[in-house]
């Protein structure tokens, strides 16, 4: 028995040693679990959440465009794209491997994926392929275990209703570059655009609006579970130009297959009805990405469609610079309204002998009719009294050579030379330098912008700024409120002069635009003809009085025709630009014809304030062609 | 007898003196008050595992509870006399078990460990170790310090604890393995053996762990490797020991919630129904329910060690050792194992864990303990007399 009680005493101490250890483990185990789930409890969360939540952006719809009347200039449309999030993915490559077995890729596109996968966190989604097929969908859809990671979504693409007839005052959209990818990771965002040119490029962050996102639960083999929380974001503003669709459409129509630029203001505001130019581009190659073949013959085109000829083409304005040379001369006293100068039909300067158009002689004359006869010999005389830096001011008073501050993207200011500009330049400036400034012809280069800002101030006496946007998500903006618009720093007196001029040009038999005066009972139109030169004459073809239609299409003079109309009461201010078109009278003063009538038989400004006399009722039928 | 004061206050104990009813009062009804609460909290994680539904796991495991707590019941109103005679006979049955497992068994995650018996699955190796402690109390029921002393005498002892140990390790099954000879070694232990006889053992085995590394299977090998270094292939064999921490840290204090936990309920936690089923109530009820189911595991291990210590027979009292122990090496082995502090090893956690074999065997110990509770004061002849 004491064997017994001593082997349990034994016993006991020795099970509660083990016991105790037992509970030791246990205290261990308990201090691990505090560790790990109330000291790591963050970092083990946020690794809990990383691993079922996953959230990516969704870019925003971007805005549309539309005309004034909200006829939709660039639109939006659905399409069904492939994306690659690599977060989502275990095994990215695989997933890739399995993706190109099922949709082959080009190896530059598997480059620009690789490229993309690298530059952008696993948690941007990465464009594999837009526009799928309904094969491609269903081959996605069906092997969708295999492909964990890749999301099949809705994208949207640019659609422009009006085609090539806008494609340069409604612009286009790109793909955002690296750089800026780089910059603002919104635009790494797959289906994300970024205005490259035109309204799409003035209005690009109005319409851009602000991006959205998907939060969804994914299970361990990346398949959504749920969606936990969606935002679509906030689609772009509608943006609505002052362009009037029908009319832009018209004015393209008018040109027909002619090389040229036409820009109508709205004389009273300076908004933008139409903006032309001649040829045009397909605008929806640029969101695809442009075919090689398509973009080499586009740069070696004569005619550079991409080229917004209205804005940033530089052009000589010829005789359609002589109402700034005229306003220039009556504000510094060169010429009053009654002053004449005698034209016999040329110029002599020292050794050097400029001609009148067609060698005529306009006898004496004053300035009303030598704008009227577009005399150059006047004008020769009138810039040599003026001197070059007066006529430079008043070109800059008329929004000539300067920066306007308009929201037309890519705008080229032009020149109008100034002695300080020569000098800068190197260039001896002689008194034939002013001469042939006088027609609107050496340096002078401007822009059928600002020749149509030019004739806008000229009609309304007000310091209007060509602009494309009207309203910004509904909202008028300041520029095109009427009646805001300051008056323009010239005597009235001397504008009247001006007009005048411009009035006899159009409603005078004389006049060099009588061929195209206005149909419309009730309402005439003023405007200037302009035909000029881009090749230097050689003394041979000059003393042959040479015929310009003979020369390659190339070498043929401008030409140009700026217009307002109602004369009275203007309203519609237009200049017309056809590339190598020969004589303004010609080519120009028709498209403009047609272009006015246009615009004053549907008055797309006078929805908001309707023209003062408008045409009788009915109004006849508008031509739809006359350019030939 | 020892006539102190406790004794005297013992109602003395004849043979059969007492019926079917009074037995049935003995059972130490808090133990099942806590095999029962732990069975209950299975049943919500199991629930949880299905994503809120009582199928397949939990409704099925509740109907094998049922009937392993019948057993074990029963169990423990046979005299532990009775079941003392069985445990040669019942480590023979083991041992020929283990050996036919290796010949008939079907295989399960790249080994043999499972066999079909009349309709149910049993994992011998798990019977083993009750049968093993069992075994090795008979043995040493009535040695004296003297021989316990002895190497010669403790030899067999030994030996009928390396047997199944290296049949369950040719299974293979490390952790199990391990698990026997921990058990045996504890109920050596228990009865007197030296214990620096162990602590040789334990330095033999540290010297010889390179040498037993290389020899072990791919699969252990890789465990151990993943243990060591679990960042390494984070999606490939240490995925299970990431999600399984991420699941319990992202518990925090108070979980996230029944049926709310996302490792849990995405799927993102691998076998979390069997082997991993902690991690369930780790992440849904957080530290503060992790640590009421570790003070309910506690509790049964603390009142196996009360069963053995207020036994008054040296059989009842190491049997018990070896039960408890048992069970606590279940837990440890699991609970460490999801905490990645020790190699991954098919070790589920006992009465919460999907499986049929493994509670099988844990609620037949438990019947044992019972029966060594509810007779923990009868006397053992002095001579076996067969």
């Amino acid at each position: 028995m004491r064997r017994q009680a001593k082997n349990r005493t034994g016993f006991t101490r020795r099970a509660l040693l083990i016991g105790t250890g037992q509970a030791a483990v246990f205290a261990a185990i308990t201090t691990r679990l505090y560790h790990l789930q109330v000291s790591q409890h963050g970092k083990y969360d946020l690794m809990a959440k990383q691993n079922s939540i996953s959230e990516r952006l969704v870019a925003p719809e971007r805005g549309i465009i539309t005309d004034r009347f909200g006829a939709v200039l660039a639109g939006n449309q659905q399409h069904w794209n492939a994306l690659f999030v690599k977060d989502m993915a275990p095994e990215p490559d695989v997933v890739l491997e399995n993706f190109y077995r099922l949709i082959p890729l080009s190896d530059d596109e598997k480059a620009r994926i690789q490229q993309d996968l690298a530059a952008h966190p696993g948690y941007i989604p990465v464009m594999l392929k837009d526009w799928l097929d309904w094969p491609d969908m269903a081959a996605i859809e069906v092997n969708t275990p295999n492909l964990p990671g890749v999301i099949v979504q809705a994208g949207s693409s640019r659609t422009y209703p009006l085609d090539r007839a806008a494609a340069h005052a409604v612009g286009y959209v790109g793909r955002p570059d690296q750089k800026e990818a780089a910059q603002n990771s919104v635009l790494a965002l797959p289906g994300m655009r970024v205005g490259r040119t035109g309204a799409e490029d003035a209005n690009d962050l109005s319409l851009r609006g602000a991006p959205g996102f998907v939060q969804t639960e994914t299970n361990v083999r990346g398949e959504v579970m749920r969606v936990v929380a969606q935002d679509n974001g906030t689609p772009g503003d509608t943006v609505a130009l002052g362009l009037d669709a029908g009319l832009q459409q018209f004015a393209v129509q008018s040109f027909a297959d002619q090389t040229g630029a036409a820009v109508m203001l709205d004389a009273t505001t300076g908004e933008i009805l139409a903006m032309v130019s001649t040829p045009s581009f397909d605008p929806t190659l640029f969101d695809k990405g442009v075919p090689n073949d398509i973009w080499n013959g586009w740069m070696n085109d004569p005619r550079h469609p991409l080229l917004n000829k209205a804005t940033a083409g530089l052009f000589a304005p010829g005789s359609t610079f002589k109402p700034s040379v005229a306003l220039a001369a009556l504000k510094c006293g060169a010429l009053t309204p009654d002053s004449t100068h005698t034209c016999p039909g040329f110029l002599k300067l020292g050794d050097h002998t400029f001609w009148c158009d067609n060698h005529d002689a306009h006898g004496t004359i004053n300035v009303v009719t030598a704008l009227q006869v577009s005399c150059d010999v006047f004008f020769y005389k009138t810039a040599l009294d003026t001197g070059i830096d007066n006529i430079a001011a008043m070109a800059a008073k008329m929004g000539q050579g300067v920066d306007l501050g308009s929201d037309v993207p890519h705008v080229q200011t032009g020149l109008v030379p100034t002695l300080e500009w020569a000098k800068k330049h190197g260039i001896y400036w002689v008194k034939g330098n002013t001469v042939v400034e006088g027609i609107g012809q050496g340096y002078v280069q401007l822009t059928p912008m600002a020749q149509a800002t030019m004739i806008a101030r000229v009609a309304s006496g007000l310091a209007v700024t060509p602009h494309l946007t009207r309203r910004v998500g509904g909202v008028l903006q300041p520029s095109s409120v009427p009646g805001t618009i300051p008056a323009l720093d010239v005597d009235d007196q001397h504008l009247a002069v001006v007009r005048q001029g411009l009035f006899e040009v159009v409603n005078t038999p004389n006049g060099t635009g009588y061929g195209s005066r206005l149909t419309i009972p009730g309402v005439q139109m003023a405007g200037k003809t302009g035909t000029a030169q881009v090749h230097n004459n050689t003394a041979a073809e000059k003393a042959r009085n040479f015929n310009d239609m003979t020369m390659a299409w190339a070498q043929r003079p401008n030409a140009w025709f700026v217009a307002y109309a109602p004369a009275d009461a203007p309203r519609y201010a237009l200049a017309v630009m056809v590339e190598h078109g020969n004589f303004g009278a010609q080519t120009a003063a028709p498209i403009a014809h047609d272009l006015m009538t246009y615009a004053l038989l549907n008055d797309p400004a006078g929805r908001d304030k309707p023209l003062a006399n408008p045409p009788p009722e009915p109004p006849p039928t508008v031509p739809q062609d006359n350019s030939a | 007898m020892n006539n102190d004061a406790s004794l005297a206050l013992r109602r003395p104990f004849r043979e059969r003196s007492f019926g079917l009813a009074r037995k049935f009062m003995r059972v130490n009804w808090l133990f099942v008050l806590c095999v029962c609460l732990l069975a209950g909290v299975g049943y919500a994680a199991l629930y949880s595992a299905a994503g809120g539904s009582p199928q397949p796991y939990a409704q099925s495991q509740l109907i094998r509870f049922c009937g392993a707590l019948v057993l074990m019941l029963g169990i423990a109103m046979v005299d532990i006399r009775f079941i003392a005679k069985l445990s040669w006979p019942a480590w023979v049955l083991g041992v020929l078990l283990l050996i036919a497992v290796m010949k008939f068994g079907h295989v399960g995650l790249g080994a043999k460990r499972w066999m079909t018996v009349g309709g149910i699955e049993i994992q011998p190796s798990e019977l083993m170790k009750l049968f093993l402690a069992m075994a090795l109390g008979s043995y040493f029921k009535r040695a004296t310090p003297e021989q316990t002393g002895n190497f010669l005498f403790v030899l067999p002892a030994i030996l009928a604890t390396l047997v199944p140990m290296a049949l369950i390790l040719k299974e293979p099954n490390l952790g199990t393995a391990i698990i026997t000879g921990a058990v045996g070694a504890t109920v050596m232990l228990g009865a007197g053996v030296r214990w620096w006889w162990f602590a040789l053992l334990v330095v033999v085995v540290a010297l010889c762990a390179p040498i037993i590394y290389h020899h072990l299977h791919a699969y252990q090998k890789a465990r151990i490797d993943i243990f060591l270094n679990p960042g390494a292939d984070p999606l490939g064999a240490g995925y299970n020991i990431i999600q399984s921490k991420i699941a319990l840290g992202s518990g925090g204090f108070f979980g996230q919630g029944f049926l709310h936990g996302t490792q849990n309920q995405l799927n993102f936690l691998p076998e979390k129904q069997t082997d991993f089923v902690f991690t369930i109530i780790a992440e849904e009820f957080g530290f503060f329910g992790s640590v009421a189911v570790l003070a309910l595991l506690m509790c049964i291990v603390a009142l196996g060690y009360y069963t053995a210590l207020s036994c008054n027979h040296v059989y009842g009292r190491l049997v018990a050792l070896g039960i408890a122990t048992n069970f606590f090496l279940y837990c440890f082995v699991n609970l460490s194992m999801v905490m990645g502090l020790i190699p991954v090893g098919g070790v589920p956690l006992p009465l919460i864990s999907y499986g049929g074999s493994a509670l099988t065997a844990v609620m037949l110990g438990f019947g044992v303990l019972m029966s060594i509770h509810v007779h923990r004061d009868v006397e053992f002849p002095e001579r076996e007399d067969f």
